[in-house]
């Protein structure tokens, strides 16, 4: 079989795979206290880990409701930053070609870490296992890290005490990393964060992507071609 | 009102996760989405970095977290292990907070 995957680049991907989820378990922590502290009983914040499962979605809407806001004014913002996700199902439809129930369970896997995994590999048959691996394990410990950090609600619920704040921006970057070494990538991720950063004190979160991925539309579709 | 925010708010995430997904494949057979879909994940993940890296809520701010993210750009020229970029970049500002 052409397309199989080699168990060594396997155990390196669970490798990779399995250090994102341990990070992000360690940064649900922080999700379920803040959601106990921001008045969700244990089984809302639960269902919010398992169902909605994408993390800034899920800080957003406990931070607005935490700090007095309306639950609608949370709801609209959890919509709002999960639309990228829709964005990188566009991206991952093409490399992960699932139909049926695959493609429903796979849907709920879509997030910021497994599609920086997926795109990181250069061959597909590589980039579904890395796509599958992370989004399960991370779907693991991101429930795990929550429950324990709704139970305990204060020790240890920081994510600046490790640097956990500073692990995200750097596994997508190390990530991205492959996919910048040709010049035009390059480009476009730099003016992305410019962009970004630009629109950012004048929107509410979630559309500086959202502008963004317009620059890109527009950029790819009427761009001169090359 | 809290559960139905909760629920409603899931729903709406996983639709359009989903949404992006299901997107028919004929749609994407033009040459021009063929070269702009690939470059999508690329600059809202480099949109992330530089949001998670350089900003606050809605402010703008240079702390520790730039520092950081330095080290894991050296990291990553320097061709670390993955996991060792993520430790490096983590370290760097949990030792420069105790400073």
């Amino acid at each position: 079989m052409a397309d199989a995957i080699s168990s060594l680049d396997r155990r390196k991907v669970i490798r990779d795979a399995l250090g994102i989820a341990i990070a992000s378990g360690a940064y649900a922590l922080s999700f379920g206290a803040i959601s106990s502290t921001s008045g969700l009983s244990l089984l809302q914040t639960m269902c919010l880990s398992l169902l909605m499962f994408t993390g800034a979605s899920q800080f957003a809407l406990v931070g607005i409701v935490g700090s007095g806001g309306s639950i609608w004014a949370g709801v609209a913002a959890a919509s709002l930053l999960g639309t990228r996700n829709a964005l990188y199902g566009v991206r991952l439809s093409t490399l992960l070609k699932v139909t049926g129930l695959r493609r429903l369970a796979a849907a709920q896997l879509v997030i910021d870490e497994s599609t920086a995994m997926a795109i990181a590999r250069d061959k597909e048959s590589e980039s579904r296992f890395a796509f599958w691996a992370t989004g399960l394990l991370l779907f693991a410990f991101w429930n795990l890290g929550t429950f324990i950090g709704a139970l305990a609600t204060n020790a240890l619920t920081d994510p600046k005490v490790f640097g956990l704040d500073a692990a995200p921006p750097a596994a997508y970057l190390a990530l991205l990393a492959p996919r910048l070494r040709a010049r035009e990538p390059l480009a476009v991720a730099m003016a992305a964060g410019v962009v970004a950063l630009i629109c950012l004190p004048f929107v509410p979160a979630g559309i500086p992507l959202l502008i963004v991925a317009a620059f890109v539309a527009l950029y790819g579709l009427f761009g001169k071609s090359r | 009102m809290i559960w139905a925010g909760v629920l409603v708010a899931s729903a709406a995430c996983y639709v359009l996760k989903l949404a992006g997904l299901s997107l028919p494949s004929r749609w994407l057979q033009d040459v021009r989405i063929q070269r702009t879909v690939p470059l999508l994940p690329v600059a809202l993940l480099a949109a992330l970095v530089a949001i998670q890296t350089f900003s606050l809520g809605q402010h703008l701010v240079l702390d520790v977290r730039a520092a950081a993210i330095g080290v894991a750009v050296i990291a990553v020229l320097l061709r670390a292990p993955f996991l060792v970029v993520i430790v490096a970049a983590a370290a760097t500002a949990a030792l420069l907070r105790l400073i």
